[in-house]
């Protein structure tokens, strides 16, 4: 009897000890990531990468999802967008991943984009352009805004100052050339007529003549610069050397402190649609947007002592939607977790608030930009 | 009209000097070893990349600008001993390789250790535009024209009137009779390396407050440098800068009285033209009959 008594109790300490054993040992939630944190795309992908280990580490700390502990595969594709393509195919086949946040380029992304069909597993995209949802992909979902609503924003802005005929210098560059296709378009609806349409190269040092050529056209009333990095820069500098009276509209492709140091005084007065990020602490006190984007900042900021990027933000966003949709849609069966994204409504991430359907797989709206311009040196906030 | 075409003009000029002080490192080195140097546009960078980083930890400007270019001038040196004199008597096809694969590791350590990031130099005296008949030209270029200036008369003295530079001419054309009459071709294998790490990374420091810097802009100039160099006749100093003023300037031009579209593709044809019909280039022919 008192032998038997032990056994129970033994038994059942047992037991206790290797019920929480138990649910550790739950097969972890797999997030396969294609990113390019190395090579020209580097400064969007690193920033990406690093937002993706720091809020996978936190959710572990705090218990993982559904009870699950998150594990995250990356693999980095230097920026080639061929490369992308195979390790989709190694996190598919041979990680087994539940799903995949890849595709840093718009490249990349289209790159992977028939595997991923085929496979039937859900990816969210980094990429900015309109291509990656338009025509909708079963799939695919993005979290990037379109180069399209950056135009849509700078015209609706230029509509209220009554600017009417709007001069177009764009980048050569991948995301300055969709820019402009895009501009192109929108322009019309928003009765605004390119009077003048030049381009730069993504790596010149001068722009002065494009630019004493658009200020000769005669009635134009504003410039729009659609380019990355520190193209846009070199117009702005260039811009004030000539004196150039001309309000000037920049696209969210310099939505960076970097674009300040760079420019210097002469961003003075330049417009442009930016993410809620890089307005963080002028956003309203109830704005539903603020706790966020001030929480990644702060987060951002303790673990690499470095302000975070919009782009970074994105790959937050995409983790974020993708683990709502598994809780959503109770567990990892990827039908399911397709399904749940695409029903993804009134979600706030630190891009704007997502609104998905069978139609939109972004589901954003032009209120995730902020119009912003430069006053004393800083971004402030406009309306 | 005028004030138009005077602004493309310095706008030319501006782009040009850069080009063409790309354009002297590639001809000092060529002119050692028939090398064509695929590692000038890293020098460039690292003079530039070197110099904010320096001013970055509170240098003063002159000194940072000096390290600088004592940085790249050993970048140069340690290029040429443990990658191009390993090498042997390799011919010149598989030396040019060398260079390209240098200048992947250089620009990789760049990435590495300063940062992907794009950065802004101060200009050296003031950004405050000089106008001229209502077009303006800013006074850092004018600091690239004339240093490009100086450093072209330098060179030609130093080509033409010293043992250590006819050696370096002599060395080029005929490497066994050069070392037969005593001269220690390794060593002037060496200071060409050195000499044009230094000549470019003064060229990166003069170009920073224009074009900025990052790890990856010496791809632009380099490529831009060899075409101009080419154009002007591969080894001529003058050359390299007439060649690098043409080719500014033909793209402003392009830019401002065609289309911007057309810029890049123009100096193309022009290089296509001028060795179709000059194949040593403008200046090229004058200087191998001179030696």
């Amino acid at each position: 009897m008192k032998k038997r008594t032990l056994i129970a109790l033994a038994a059942v300490w047992t037991a206790a000890l290797a019920l929480p054993v138990a649910a550790q040992n739950k097969d972890p939630i797999r997030i396969g990531a294609v990113l390019s944190t190395t090579g020209p795309a580097g400064y969007l992908g690193d920033p990406q990468l690093k937002t993706l280990q720091t809020y996978i580490a936190q959710l572990n700390q705090d218990g993982g999802v559904l009870g699950r502990k998150l594990e995250l595969v990356h693999y980095d594709d230097a920026s080639e967008a061929g490369k992308a393509n195979g390790f989709a195919k190694r996190l598919i086949d041979d990680d087994k991943v539940d799903f995949l946040i890849a595709g840093t380029t718009t490249g990349a992304t289209m790159a992977m984009a028939p595997l991923v069909e085929k496979a039937g597993i859900p990816l969210i995209s980094l990429s900015g352009a309109v291509v990656v949802v338009e025509p909708v992909k079963k799939w695919i979902f993005k979290t990037p805004h379109t180069d399209r609503m950056a135009a849509e924003k700078v015209f609706e802005d230029m509509k209220r100052r009554g600017f009417s005929k709007v001069g177009l210098l764009s980048e050569t560059s991948g995301f300055g050339q969709s820019g402009a296709k895009e501009t192109r378009l929108v322009a019309q609806k928003y009765g605004i007529t390119l009077v003048a349409d030049e381009t730069y190269g993504p790596k010149d040092t001068d722009t002065t003549a494009q630019l004493t050529k658009i200020r000769g056209v005669a009635g134009i009333q504003a410039l729009l610069v659609f380019g990355l990095g520190q193209g846009p820069a070199v117009v702005t500098k260039n811009a004030a050397q000539l004196g150039m009276k001309l309000p000037l509209y920049q696209s969210h492709g310099v939505a960076s402190n970097e674009f300040l140091k760079l420019a210097g005084p002469a961003a003075e007065g330049v417009r442009m649609p930016s993410p809620a990020l890089l307005v963080a602490n002028s956003l309203a006190a109830n704005d539903p947007q603020r706790p966020l984007v001030t929480s990644y900042a702060a987060t951002y900021w303790k673990q690499y002592k470095d302000e975070p990027s919009t782009f970074g933000g994105y790959a937050l966003d995409a983790l974020t939607l993708g683990l709502h949709a598994i809780k959503a849609a109770g567990g990892t069966n990827k039908e399911a977790v397709r399904n749940a994204l695409e029903k993804t409504r009134g979600f706030m991430g630190t891009t704007g608030q997502f609104n998905m359907s069978a139609t939109d797989h972004m589901g954003l709206d032009l209120s995730a930009f902020r119009m912003v311009e430069v006053k004393n040196g800083t971004w402030s906030l406009l309306n | 009209m005028l004030t138009g075409f005077l602004q493309f003009l310095f706008s030319g000029l501006t782009v040009g000097a850069t080009y063409a002080l790309a354009a002297l490192g590639f001809a000092i080195i060529y002119n050692s070893s028939r090398v064509i140097n695929f590692a000038q546009g890293e020098f460039i960078m690292l003079g530039g990349m070197s110099a904010v980083a320096l001013t970055g930890l509170g240098i003063p400007l002159p000194v940072s600008i000096v390290l600088a270019i004592a940085v790249a001038a050993a970048v140069g040196a340690l290029i040429e001993k443990f990658a191009i004199e390993p090498a042997g008597r390799a011919d010149v096809v598989p030396l040019i390789i060398i260079t390209i694969g240098a200048s992947l590791v250089v620009r990789g350590l760049v990435q590495v250790f300063l940062g992907k990031g794009t950065h802004a130099l101060g200009a050296f005296s003031g950004e405050k535009p000089f106008v001229i008949a209502g077009a303006t030209l800013l006074p850092q270029s004018l600091w690239v024209l004339g240093v490009a200036t100086v450093v072209v008369a330098a060179l030609g003295w130093f080509f033409g009137y010293t043992r250590y530079g006819k050696a370096m001419l002599a060395s080029s054309h005929n490497m066994l009779a050069a070392e037969l009459v005593g001269i220690n071709t390794r060593s002037v294998l060496l200071l060409s390396f050195v000499l044009s790490g230094a000549l470019g990374a003064m060229g990166g420091v003069l170009l920073a407050p224009i074009t900025y810097t990052s790890y990856d802009v010496g791809i632009m100039l380099g490529l831009k440098g060899f075409v101009a160099a080419t154009l002007g006749g591969l080894g001529s100093g003058m050359g390299a800068v007439v060649g690098g003023l043409l080719l500014g300037v033909l793209e402003a031009m392009t830019a401002g009285y065609i289309s911007s579209a057309y810029k890049d593709a123009m100096p193309f044809v022009l290089i296509l033209l001028v060795l179709f019909f000059m194949p040593n280039g403008l200046f090229g022919a004058k200087t191998t009959d001179r030696v």
